[in-house]
């Protein structure tokens, strides 16, 4: 008996030295303080990156690394996002908006100090075209001149296409048709040049395996240098002395994390080892919204979401039909409840003031008139309509909204609508092959333009899964907008498709989506936009006062 | 001995190949595939993809020259990674999974082992109820639970330790080693105090407390070593399975190790990754499991005598 009691002495003197020694391993400063002083910003990042080579990934997380590290021709201003000046000091357009002429900056170099020339584009766009290199993003470059033809291989001489060097500090673009968007793509990681003197060196242009990338072999001409990359841990980039606009560069670093797991990334935030995060767990933004408002922050995103529907389907081959659909969802309540007041409820397919555009609102929730539709088609009080059913990539979320609608439908409509989950890829696999009747989908815009949205539509379009086709819509975005001479009349035509699209309704649009991150009150010149860009150039931290 | 370490070696050689065959057939024949993604490529660029992954080519081809690479140690490029090959992969993930699953065994083996042992000799007491009773729960208890209690507690309400990371800040380790372990932890104390009391009741251990020899040498002389074999029997499994790495323990703690990466490739269809980890894995339990059966063999005359060996 004495014995054990020595022993469970023992244990307690043990536990209490490792409690004594834990308490000892607080205190000091957290990683944002510490970042405050020292200009190093700690920026949740989201999933691991898959490459940072700006040919081989279309990613978020991927992005946001690649722009701190690249600079195109153009830049994003950090607020309005109006084309700014990057590497190219000034431009010219050509009166029928065909011609673009880049005059680059002197200054411009890589971050070894190798001059960055029109040379560099040059290639680096060609390179971006390689079929064999797969480009995911490759359809970004189809508005120069001849890229999609060069591209799919049709012609094989890349001289066709409509870049081309006048001098070493000058280069002129051709495109095929006026695409007044065009200078948004440029500033687009599709369009930023890659080093050649450093690709060539460590494989084949078009080689995907190459490790040009890595630490200590990779050049860029952005505002910061890649400086470490952990696998899973975190990618440190450093300010880049060679950058031509360094001397407004305010941070020493940035440390993107790996933070798939958005609950802990919640609790890294706020033990203090976080700057930003990348999104927030919907159950805690109630508690935010109560507690710190001040570190919640919720900007309207250029995304849709939306239910896409098979319109070869018995049932939803009927227009009345979708309409019926279509109206019999209270997005207000499902904004309010399901997803915690985040998001805004969506009419039409386009986010309302997408660089001015607004959307026609041509209905609104109202399940008496859903109901009369509903009768019109054949299928009164929902008597003898198919069977349907919604499925979805497995996510609570999705889960949720599902569930709420399939309740609207039968409160309202009376029809019984089944929910099905699939893992994502078995879930892509369904969508791209039609096997579906009503499907989840979601829309991020590439850039600001409607067209972005209303070209999904078109008949035969790779993402137009639900086989909608309108010869008219088709003939309004492939051949009346490319003539569109002003904004005006772009915009009156976008108008006219999305209302042939809201009153046929392929898809039933739900909610535009709204971006929520936590930020430290540190971080300033970190402007909200609707494409969730941020400029890291412009980003800076100061000490709390 | 070393015949049957040997045998048992080249027994691993058809199990490997079977493992291998299997997962390269059951994740091709999964619908979706590594390039479907929101938004369809253009059919060129698709091409040009599956090309350059040898996936062109007729599929017994391909399960062939991933046997030759095989064979050659290489485990092929990553479909998700573009640039980085999977031995890579494996070689970044595996130190901390490795490092993780050492930590958590050496906790589960000191707590579990020391709560069975306190079990066991006083058994039917509250020294007996109460340790056992807490492995019940640490059993039940998932560590999807466990890991976000402890870091409520210990990180965000006492703030002693980081609440998650790996080799970051000091302390981040101890968090998830503990939730790891404690899990295994609880299935050792179980297991030691069911062998410690079988062992306690044989008749050798009557015969050495009738010589009068103290109950510390009966204890850790005799009984130890016979009521540990269950115990050894389990590590070499559960080393295995540390190694394989806990997915949830490394996507709580953001631990940057294999489970992660694993689970990863196979929502992505990332084939070779997830062929890759297969192999690997497989080959780790083959190893572990023969390492335990030859330490079970030298605390077990018995089993010793069976295998025609001399200790």
């Amino acid at each position: 008996m004495s014995r054990s009691l020595r022993w469970q002495s023992g244990v307690y003197a043990v536990v209490l030295a490792a409690s004594a020694l834990l308490a000892a391993c607080s205190g000091g400063n957290t990683r944002v303080q510490e970042g405050n002083a020292t200009g190093v910003l700690h920026y949740g990042n989201g999933a691991e990156p898959q490459a940072i080579d700006p040919h081989l990934t279309s990613g978020v997380p991927e992005a946001h690394i690649i722009d701190s590290l690249f600079e195109g021709l153009v830049s994003k201003d950090p607020e309005t996002l109006e084309p700014v000046p990057g590497v190219a000091e000034r431009w010219e357009v050509s009166p029928d908006g065909l011609t673009y002429r880049f005059h680059l900056r002197a200054d411009a170099r890589w971050s070894d100090g190798t001059a960055l020339t029109a040379e560099d584009f040059h290639w680096s766009w060609w390179r971006g075209l390689q079929p064999a290199l797969g480009n995911d993003s490759a359809y970004m470059m189809f508005p120069l001149k001849n890229a999609e033809a060069y591209l799919k291989g049709e012609i094989t001489d890349f001289d066709q296409v409509g870049v081309r060097v006048i001098d070493p500090r000058t280069l002129e673009v051709e495109l095929g048709a006026p695409t007044p968007y065009f200078l948004q793509l440029v500033a687009h990681a599709s369009y930023y040049p890659v080093p050649r003197h450093v690709i060539e060196k460590f494989g084949a242009p078009a080689d995907r395996f190459t490790r040009w990338t890595r630490v200590g072999n990779i050049v860029s001409n952005g505002a910061y240098r890649l400086a470490e990359w952990k696998l899973n841990r975190y990618v440190r980039v450093e300010r880049n002395p060679e950058y031509w606009d360094a001397a407004n560069v305010r941070l020493n670093a940035v440390m993107f994390y790996v933070t798939e797991n958005i609950v802990t990334e919640e609790r890294l935030f706020r033990s203090g080892q976080l700057h930003y995060t990348t999104d927030i767990p919907l159950d805690k933004i109630p508690v935010y919204r109560r507690e710190a408002p001040e570190l919640l922050r919720q900007d309207l995103y250029l995304s849709t979401y939306f239910y896409m529907l098979n319109v070869t389907r018995p049932g939803l081959d009927d227009a009345r039909v979708r309409r019926a659909l279509a109206m019999s969802v209270d997005r207000q309540t499902l904004v309010d409840t399901v997803l915690q007041g985040v998001n805004v409820p969506a009419y039409a397919m386009t986010p309302p003031g997408t660089l001015g555009y607004q959307p026609p609102t041509l209905f609104d929730f109202d399940p008496e008139a859903a109901r009369k539709l509903l009768a019109e088609a054949g299928y009164p009080d929902g008597k003898g309509l198919p069977p349907l059913e919604v499925v979805y990539n497995t996510h609570e979320g999705h889960r949720k909204i599902a569930v709420a609608i399939q309740q609207m439908w039968k409160k309202h409509l009376n029809i019984d609508v089944t929910i099905v989950n699939q893992e994502w890829k078995v879930f892509l696999d369904t969508r791209q092959h039609g096997e579906f009747s009503i499907s989840r989908h979601g829309w991020q815009g590439d850039y600001v333009d409607p067209n972005t949205f209303l070209d999904l539509f078109i008949t035969g379009g790779g993402n137009n899964n639900g086989k909608w086709s309108n010869a008219r819509y088709d003939e309004l975005i492939l051949r009346k907008l490319p003539a569109a001479r002003t904004q005006e009349e772009r915009f009156a035509i976008f108008h006219e498709a999305e209302t042939i699209l809201m009153e046929e309704m392929p898809v039933i649009p739900l909610y535009t989506y709204v971006t929520k991150h936590l930020v430290s009150p540190t971080v300033k010149g970190m402007a909200p936009n609707i494409l969730d860009f941020y400029s890291f150039k412009h980003i800076y931290v100061e000490p709390a006062k | 001995m070393l015949r049957f370490f040997w045998l048992r070696l080249l027994q691993a050689i058809p199990v490997l190949l079977v493992v291998i065959t299997f997962t390269f057939f059951l994740v091709r024949f999964a619908p979706g595939g590594p390039f479907d993604q929101e938004r369809v490529q253009v059919p060129e660029v698709r091409r040009a993809l599956e090309a350059q992954y040898r996936m062109d080519q007729p599929l017994l081809a391909q399960y062939g020259s991933y046997l030759g690479d095989l064979l050659r140690g290489d485990l092929g490029p990553s479909f998700k990674y573009p640039g980085r090959s999977v031995n890579e992969l494996i070689a970044a993930g595996f130190p901390a999974t490795a490092e993780l699953g050492t930590y958590a065994l050496l906790i589960a083996i000191v707590v579990g082992m020391g709560a069975g042992l306190i079990a066991a000799l006083h058994p039917n007491t509250w020294r007996d109820y109460l340790p056992m009773s807490l492995a019940m729960i640490g059993i039940c208890a998932p560590t999807f639970l466990l890991g976000p209690l402890l870091v409520l507690v210990f990180g965000i309400w006492l703030e002693w330790l980081p609440v998650s990371g790996w080799g970051d800040l000091p302390g981040d380790k101890i968090l998830p080693s503990l939730t790891l372990g404690f899990a295994y932890a609880a299935y050792i104390a179980r297991l030691s105090r069911g062998g410690m009391l079988e062992v306690l009741s044989q008749d050798y251990i009557r015969t050495a407390r009738a010589k009068g020899l103290p109950e510390r040498v009966v204890i850790f002389k005799h009984a130890l070593r016979g009521g540990l074999v269950p115990v050894v029997a389990y590590l070499g499994p559960a080393f295995a399975m540390l190694l394989s790495g806990s997915f949830v323990v490394e996507t709580v703690f953001q631990v940057p190790g294999l489970g992660r990466f694993f689970v990863q490739a196979a929502f992505n269809r990332d084939y070779t990754m997830i062929l890759g980890c297969t192999t690997f894995l497989a080959f780790l339990i083959i190893v572990f499991n023969l390492l335990s059966d030859v330490l079970a063999a030298w605390l077990n005359p018995r089993v010793r005598g069976a295998i025609g060996g001399r200790a």
